[in-house]
């Protein structure tokens, strides 16, 4: 009945949803920002720990849909260890990807990041779903952009 | 007349639709509910030869336009039972004749140091104007509790009324998520007895069930136009005639005067006095033709239909492993919200798409009824119309069971 939700459900997205990554509080954060989605009732917390300008751990608590939980496990996995910077660039192109289902900007730099999200391209052809999937990323822009306190309300 | 659900659907073009290749299973009518043809083509026979604006005009298309504006409040009028038709005043939707009831009898007419009694089971539109209410005049604001079946706890509204400072009891005639039916002519007792007004939001129960505003000893009564089969941007308030006399305006503007001078002005009777402005025309008369159609097959009927519904899908989806309902109340409506164990509610309304069901996921508008049950993430909820069959409800059952495989 459902075999073609396989391309949006893919075994990777359902694992990450079901166990989500980093999925704790860290200690010695230096920023956060809460997330929500009103209209689902999507929420998570987002942490950082930035050294200079690099980010150096992420860990996020929260509830939301199977999209919305691998979205942010899968976020907090390809940040880690990049350069502010890098982690906006990343977080365009995702956006990008989750909404269009293609990634132009995507050359050769962070190219093994985007690969990684791919898994994620399929919510594009679900209108209702690209804010499940872009959450995360909001948050992080929230908290990268926000220092200590930062809201993506 | 006997009801036939075949002939029902028939006349609603939209039920033909396929969704992907799957015939469409719409089980979203709490949220809002398709259109027979008899309404649609109402609404364009209204455009095409007899429109016009109203109360305005002493010509022949603005005389024909304002006579079936004004059938359309007497067909509401005889829907509630009102006593008469000015005890009907044509809003937007409900939301906007409760706003205009926080207003005008909250702020025109009750004083600070009363209460207003809410329930915890309330959609936003009949908390919300509320807050509002209190922030602005300091008026309080109880909830009565629900018990653990999404019943109305009775004892609580008695306690709450107990002192005599409730001014008005602002309570829903059926829950848009638990289905619960509330004891709508006890509650009007026991308001009056503790001197209160009493407010039903009628927006889920209007569309099912007869409503007999003088038998229920209604103060004010709600209810919106799109949920019952008709177009969207009309709703009604229903209020009793002395209570309209005696509060004042709401929007200030055309129609709703008597009188105009750059000095000041005077108020038009009810219900004129809160109808500022060019209303809904065509929308009014897509509710009247609304009005006709369930009147016409009958409102018992719908009733009998629904119940039919109620018991098979209470059978069905407890028969689903890992299905919670919210709410198990005595009476209750064809609105079933629920959560599966191992699916989010977001997730599961995008299979069921998937399979041709329309179903609402979320949080439908009641986030504290949400919390109550600890359920803030959402539920599904599907709701029922008089085209709703038991073969849409065994095919809600069966993808259900799916879905729960899927993300096993
Ligand atoms: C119980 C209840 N009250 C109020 C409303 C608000 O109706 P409307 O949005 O038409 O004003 C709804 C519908 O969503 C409802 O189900």
């Amino acid at each position: 009945m459902f075999d073609d939700l396989r391309d949006l459900y893919q075994e990777l997205i359902l694992d990450h949803g079901r166990k989500p990554r980093n999925f704790r509080r860290l200690e010695d954060a230096t920023n956060h920002a809460r997330g929500d989605n009103p209209m689902c009732g999507d929420r998570m917390e987002l942490q950082l720990k930035l050294s200079g300008d690099v980010v150096e751990d992420l860990g996020f608590q929260g509830r939301g849909c199977a999209i919305s939980m691998a979205s942010a496990s899968l976020m907090t996995e390809t940040v880690k260890g990049k350069t502010t910077a890098q982690a906006h660039a990343l977080s365009d192109r995702f956006r990008a990807l989750a909404m269009t289902g293609a990634c132009p900007e995507c050359g050769a730099d962070l190219a093994d990041e985007m690969e990684r999200l791919q898994p994620l391209a399929g919510v594009h052809e679900f209108p209702s779903r690209v804010k499940c999937a872009t959450l995360a990323w909001h948050t992080l822009n929230a908290a990268l952009d926000g220092g200590k306190e930062a809201s993506s309300e | 007349m006997s009801f036939d659900v075949r002939a029902i659907r028939a006349d609603f073009p939209v039920l033909a639709t396929t969704v992907r290749g799957k015939p469409l299973a719409f089980l979203d009518s709490g949220a809002s509910a398709q259109k027979p043809r008899q309404v649609i083509s109402a609404m364009t026979r209204c455009m095409e030869s007899a429109y016009a604006n109203v109360h305005r005009g002493a010509y022949y298309l603005s005389e024909t336009a304002t006579e079936a504006f004004e059938a359309s409040r007497r067909a509401v009028q005889v829907f509630l039972n009102a006593a008469m038709p000015e005890e009907i005043v044509f809003t937007a939707n409900s939301t906007m004749a409760i706003n205009l009831v926080a207003h005008c009898y909250g702020r025109g007419v009750m004083k600070p140091g009363q209460a207003v009694l809410a329930t915890e089971m309330e959609h936003h539109a009949n908390i919300v104007p509320w807050q509002m209410l209190r922030d602005a005049t300091g008026i309080e604001l109880r909830f009565a509790r629900v018990t653990d079946a999404g019943e109305l706890d009775m004892e609580d509204v008695a306690a709450k009324l107990a002192d005599g400072k409730v001014g008005l009891v602002a309570v829903t005639h059926m829950s848009n998520v638990l289905g619960t039916v509330t004891p709508a002519e006890r509650i009007a007792q026991m308001a009056h007895a503790a001197g209160a007004k009493v407010l039903f939001d009628g927006s889920q129960a209007a569309v099912h069930r007869r409503v007999d505003v003088q038998a229920l000893d209604a103060d004010f009564y709600v209810f919106t136009g799109h949920k019952l089969y008709g177009p969207t941007g009309i709703g009604v308030l229903y209020a009793k005639h002395a209570l309209l006399e005696r509060m004042p305006p709401f929007l200030g503007g055309g129609d709703m005067i008597s009188s105009v001078s750059l000095a000041g002005s005077t108020w038009a009777p009810p219900p004129a006095k809160f109808e500022a402005g060019t209303p809904a025309i065509v929308e009014a008369i897509g509710l009247h033709a609304a009005i006709d159609y369930v009147t016409a097959i009958g409102m018992p009927a719908i009733e009998a239909h629904e119940r039919a519904l109620v018991e098979h899908a209470m059978r069905k989806l407890s028969e689903v492993e890992g299905l919670t309902l919210l709410g198990q109340a005595q009476d209750r409506g064809g609105v079933f919200a629920f959560a599966l164990d191992n699916a989010h509610a977001h997730d599961l309304s995008t299979l069921l798409d998937r399979a041709g069901i329309a179903v609402r996921a979320g949080r439908h508008c009641a986030e504290p009824l949400h919390a109550r049950f600890g359920l803030e993430g959402g539920t599904c909820r599907a709701s029922f119309g008089l085209y709703t069959t038991p073969a849409e409800i065994d095919f809600l059952a069966a993808a259900l069971v799916k879905a729960r495989e899927f993300f096993a």
